[in-house]
């Protein structure tokens, strides 16, 4: 159990990096509280695995430096960094038992054969694979084999910190469900720091207490999922959380303004644009009403996906998508209105307060 | 309409099964032939019965030549084995240095095997060789033709030299299929050096060396050309092994019958000892 801060991380594959874009991982300068629930989330390629290897010491940072509850950990092996770090496809000692592999971690650590029985004993239990202790790894399938480099990490239980990269990947539906609230249960029951690589927005939101959105090889935003729905800081973290994402419309900004197109749409604020910086609004679907009042839009579709609908349309040019409930009526000439407390405005891809 | 259809498929494998007689069946049987036989020349044959097999395995000669091929392979399986995995192990995994290296250990591998001998019996020469002179000066008594030792340590030198490039090759290659992230794991779980090699790359590379055991076995019970071109068997018989004793005996003596009768003798042995050493290996692998 630690607190995590990673000081002005930045790592890039290449041994000479020239210019910002040679960087896998663009600055990161971060702190993980001690006990923790993380979820990483972000698209294929944006660092998160980058991040996790520098944590658990797989990978050593170009630049920067990594402090377990303030101790210096940069130079030392992963072995030495007493942390577990579950992959996303199965790994597995396919000679030993299901049992010795379990065991593996805690006998290369020297605890004592009576605390290694207690404490494989209890993740078989928990991952069901008790008809399997005694036979070897081989046989099993991908999930159950998954099973057992979960049952891994989570075999040592006082590890500073559990690192788990999309664990859920190859595993059925069904089966996630109960994994993920196992591992929940575990980590409330132990305390461990816990980071969660995935790029399912539903596991991540569940899952965590606070959730780091990551692109392109930096942190965008951390906060609870609420402040992720409410207040995306940057149009990818608008795009990325929500289904349908945001609206995001090119917009100009005048005084409390802002101008799509030939409509204009006042603000309940000023926000403060530098000149020269690419402006735009964002809205959620989520709080567009459609109606007979208000600016007019041209919809192209409906979607009825059961709770409620999806209507695609067109305003001001623009594709946007608005969530109509499921009983809501579609008037024949559609108008909509944007709620004033729910639109966030961007200059150059970044939020802009509301303090000027 | 059946039984047409069937014809015609044995009609169709018949040049495969033509081309099989020639290149295995019939030389096979000419020898089976010659095994129960005895001849005086002219072409008369007399009908010997099993008197050339059991004159063959009452023999000394046959028992010290089986023996001396045993212990031959056993200790080069006992040194190329090991020795390969080791290089195996510390060849790099990437970079430039893949493609030397494979080229390097390929290199001894493309040598013909007359030339391998040749190679060697001049390296170790007293009088000329760079190895044989270079003890020589240092004051180390050496001389592959007059001590049995040396000739002993000379063939397996330079099977060694010859040979341990097949099984580092095919270890390379069970390592190199094994992904990055076994590695981290075994990192990790905090495994040593050792248990990585014990529990990741050691199963992996099972299969390979299954096969590179099989083949350095037979390999090495059936050499023949080099120890024929550095010691041709001596000295007095102290490297003469069943390959070349059969070759003494078939054109040195022209003793046709017992060299026929210890030429399938010795196919039977290889044939028996490599299904052993398969079934042992395989077996142990299904129970892993």
């Amino acid at each position: 159990m630690a607190r995590i801060n990673l000081e002005h991380i930045r790592h890039a594959y290449g041994a000479k990096p020239k210019s910002e874009a040679d960087y896998a991982l663009k600055e990161v300068h971060h702190e993980w509280n001690d006990g923790g629930a993380y979820a990483l989330l972000g698209p294929s390629g944006c660092g998160k695995t980058t991040l996790l290897n520098i944590i658990s010491g797989l990978i050593n940072p170009s630049e920067g430096r990594i402090l377990f509850d303030g101790t210096d950990v940069t130079q030392l092996t992963t072995q030495h960094r007493n942390i577990a770090q579950v992959f996303q496809f199965p790994v597995i000692y396919d000679t030993m038992t299901v049992y010795d592999n379990l065991a593996f971690p805690l006998r290369n650590r020297h605890v004592p054969e009576a605390e290694v029985d207690r404490r494989v004993k209890e993740i078989i239990e928990m991952t069901g694979l008790g008809g399997w202790a005694n036979k070897t790894a081989r046989g099993l399938t991908a999930d159950q084999k998954q099973k057992i480099s979960l049952g891994r990490g989570l075999v040592r239980s006082d590890v500073s910190a559990i690192l788990f990269d999309e664990p859920l990947t190859v595993i059925d539906p069904e089966m996630k469900w109960v994994l993920r609230s196992q591992i929940k249960r575990l980590h409330k029951q132990f305390g461990f720091t816990m980071v969660y690589v995935t790029h399912d927005q539903t596991e991540a939101l569940t899952f965590a207490d606070k959730v780091v959105v990551m692109y392109d090889g930096q942190i965008v935003q951390i906060g609870t999922p609420a402040e992720l729905f409410e207040r995306p800081r940057h149009t990818f973290v608008g795009y990325f959380i929500g289904s349908p994402g945001m609206n995001v419309l090119p917009a100009e900004i005048a005084g409390n303004t802002a101008a799509v197109g030939s409509e204009s749409i006042a603000l309940n604020f000023q926000p403060k644009v530098k000149a020269g910086a690419k402006t735009e609004l964002g809205i959620r679907p989520e709080f567009i009403s459609l109606g007979r009042q208000g600016m007019p839009v041209a919809i192209t579709k409906v979607e009825d996906i059961g709770r409620h609908k999806i209507v695609r349309a067109h305003f001001a040019d623009r594709p946007i998508s608005i969530i109509v409930d499921e009983d809501g009526e579609i008037p024949a000439e559609p108008r909509v209105t944007f709620d004033p407390k729910a639109i966030n405005i961007y200059a150059d891809s970044w939020r802009i307060g509301e303090e000027a | 309409m059946e039984k047409t259809w069937n014809n015609k498929a044995w009609f169709m494998v018949l040049p495969v099964l033509v081309l099989v007689a020639f290149s295995a069946v019939i030389p096979l049987m000419t020898v089976v032939n010659y095994s129960v036989q005895d001849t005086f020349g002219n072409n008369e044959f007399f009908w010997a019965g099993t008197d050339w097999f059991l004159d063959v395995l009452e023999s000394d000669r046959f028992w010290d030549a089986l023996t001396r091929n045993l212990i031959f392979s056993a200790i080069i399986l006992a040194i190329e084995i090991p020795l390969g995995i080791v290089i195996a192990l510390n060849m790099p995994k990437k970079g430039i240095g893949v493609p030397i290296c494979l080229v390097l250990m390929a290199l001894p591998l493309l040598i013909p095997w007359n030339v391998v001998g040749t190679i060697w019996q001049v390296f170790g020469r007293v009088d000329i060789g760079l190895l044989g002179r270079t003890l020589a000066t240092l004051g180390i008594n050496y001389n592959y033709v007059q001590n049995p030792l040396d000739a002993w340590v000379t063939l397996i030198i330079m099977d060694v030299w010859h040979w341990t490039s097949l099984v580092v090759l095919l270890c390379y290659a069970g390592l190199v299929s094994i992904p990055d992230a076994y590695y981290q794991a075994a990192k990790i779980d905090g495994a040593s050096r050792w248990s990585v090699f014990r529990y990741i790359q050691l199963p992996k590379m099972k299969r390979v060396l299954l096969i590179a055991f099989l083949l350095r076995f037979m390999d090495s019970f059936m050499i023949y050309t080099e120890p024929f071109v550095v010691t041709g068997g001596g000295p007095g018989n102290s490297t003469t092994f069943l390959s070349i004793d059969l070759v003494k005996m078939a054109i040195g003596q022209f003793d046709l019958g017992p060299a026929a009768a210890l030429s399938i003798i010795y196919f039977l042995i290889i044939l028996l000892l490599s299904w052993i050493f398969y079934t042992v290996m395989t077996t142990s692998d299904a129970q892993g």
